[in-house]
């Protein structure tokens, strides 16, 4: 090899180097986020879709009432007003009250549910039974007994009727899932309560005829009778 | 004859057979005879209880006695007799946990234990729907109330929340009625017609451990508590606080307490039942 030769082949050699170091923590970086993106589980993918709403500041401000635990020690959920602007939406509405419920009072100690559950979906078919979709962290993060999980309803279903008139009954899910208890006491499997008297919502033009109702709901899956097998958990 | 029989014994094979004979034979009749004196011995001990005793006024001629029979011939009390007993969870599912490494599962298991004493100096039979670290279904719980006739249902927990040292007596929110033109009762609303008689029990019972432990509260509460749903039966849950506690110790010493609330409880509740005719129906 000739020197001049030489000189070319160390000067590439040079060049290549200095490519490698500039294009290598580029590369590794790259790899690193791939990985992330790997491990976020589909929940946290889901709550990054399901953004929670917003609330406009231009609604209206209402006199709101959100339950949280009452600090008597005694099971019980108590209201705090708080000034929300809130829409008149009823479906929107629920989502913005539900969400200030879990971003918590300003005393952790009067929570009610876990700090990282998230609200997903909400929906409110015409004939008022609502559908409440939470994450997973409802159920696994929330203490488990009778009280507090009879607290953490009591605090929802509460809410919801002190500021979302339309919403008759309420159904709760985790994760999309009908589930057979919250964290192994209170039964979801049933819809709760919420307001009694709530007029059944005008069908707007183009909806479906019959309402969504869940099927633990309908009349054929409460009619498993004492003489049928019990079912298995 | 008696010179035959010499000239016999004097044979030399003859005596060597009969002294084998006798060595034998000897120890083997001393056995028997021991055998036999030691059967005579135990049919004269044992002949008193074959025999019946003169008839009292209180007790006819007819009616054998003995443990077996006297439960055979006592005619089956009428009303509430079976207590269901349910430690809840088990298995994989422990319950609540605190942080000493309490677990809900394991420490409802022991409080069963004295529960059950407690409810059978009551004079109930009590029947437990799980002994060891089983974790039967909420449905095969509640089968096994719902298969008895005159039962009541108590399942036994332990809070993660409330103050230390209190317990509560849950039953189950009204039931909407199911139409069924049947008459049975809907497996999924079982507790439906029983709601009225859960509460009046749950009450009984919370007012002994609100004597009990103070700080607890004077009357049950209700939840939708999913144990007691499927449930055709008067049906209470009783859940104590808490899993918190520093000290194991602190649990411990509250079982008799709660165990003695819970047959009195139920001891007192007894003369308010009407058993229904058949399982599964309606009160």
């Amino acid at each position: 090899m000739t020197p001049r030769w030489r000189w070319w082949f160390l000067g590439a050699l040079f060049l290549a180097v200095v490519i490698a170091g500039i294009y290598l923590p580029i590369l590794r970086r790259n790899i690193r986020q791939a990985a992330k993106l790997q491990q976020r589980s589909e929940e946290q993918a889901r709550r990054e879709l399901t953004q929670p709403t917003v609330i406009n500041p231009s609604d209206p401000r209402v006199k709101s009432k959100l339950f949280w635990a009452s600090g008597a020690d005694d099971g019980t959920v108590s209201a705090v007003t708080v000034e929300l602007p809130l829409s008149s939406d009823p479906v929107l509405r629920s989502k913005q009250v539900l969400n200030t419920l879990l971003a918590g009072p300003v005393d952790i100690e009067l929570r009610t549910l876990p700090p990282d559950a998230a609200l997903l979906a909400f929906y409110l078919p015409p004939d008022g039974t609502a559908i409440a979709d939470f994450s997973e962290a409802l159920a696994t993060s929330i203490p488990s007994g009778i009280e507090s999980e009879q607290m953490a309803v009591d605090s929802i279903t509460k809410t919801l009727e002190a500021n979302v008139p339309q919403v008759r009954r309420l159904k709760i899910l985790i994760h999309g899932q009908e589930v057979e208890t919250l964290a192994g006491h209170l039964d979801l499997s049933q819809s709760f309560l919420v307001n009694a008297n709530a007029a059944p919502r005008p069908r707007a033009a183009g909806t479906p005829g019959p309402a969504l109702v869940p099927p633990a709901l309908t009349p054929a899956a409460a009619a498993v009778k004492l003489t049928a097998p019990a079912r298995k958990r | 004859m008696l010179l035959d029989v010499g000239r016999f014994v004097q044979n030399k094979v003859m005596r060597k057979f009969l002294a084998a004979l006798f060595v034998f034979a000897l120890p083997f009749a001393a056995l028997s005879g021991t055998a036999l004196s030691f059967r005579a011995q135990a049919g004269a001990r044992a002949a008193p209880q074959q025999t019946s005793p003169a008839p009292t006024p209180a007790q006819p001629a007819s009616a054998p006695t003995g443990s077996d029979a006297q439960t055979a011939v006592t005619p089956p009390r009428a009303g509430l007799n079976i207590v269901v007993l349910d430690p809840a969870h088990g298995g994989t599912d422990l319950g609540a946990r605190g942080t000493g490494g309490i677990h809900e599962s394991d420490i409802v298991l022991e409080f069963a234990a004295q529960v059950r004493t407690a409810l059978e100096s009551q004079g109930f039979q009590v029947v437990q729907t799980r002994q060891g670290n089983a974790n039967p279904s909420f449905d095969d719980r509640s089968a096994m109330a719902n298969a008895q006739r005159g039962a009541i249902f108590v399942t036994l927990h332990i809070a993660s929340t409330g103050v230390p040292g209190t317990a509560r007596v849950y039953t189950m929110n009204d039931l909407a009625p199911a139409a069924d033109a049947t008459g049975l009762i809907p497996w999924d609303r079982a507790q439906g017609p029983f709601v009225s008689l859960s509460r009046k029990l749950g009450d009984q019972v919370q007012a002994l451990l609100a004597q009990r432990f103070k700080g607890s509260p004077a009357t049950a509460q209700t939840a939708s508590v999913r144990q007691l749903r499927t449930t055709a039966a008067p049906a209470i849950a009783v859940e104590i606080s808490s899993v918190t506690v520093e000290d194991r110790a602190q649990l411990d010493h509250m079982a008799p307490g709660v165990a003695d609330a819970i047959a009195r409880g139920a001891a007192a509740f007894r003369p308010s039942y009407v058993v229904p005719v058949n399982p599964g129906e309606r009160p």
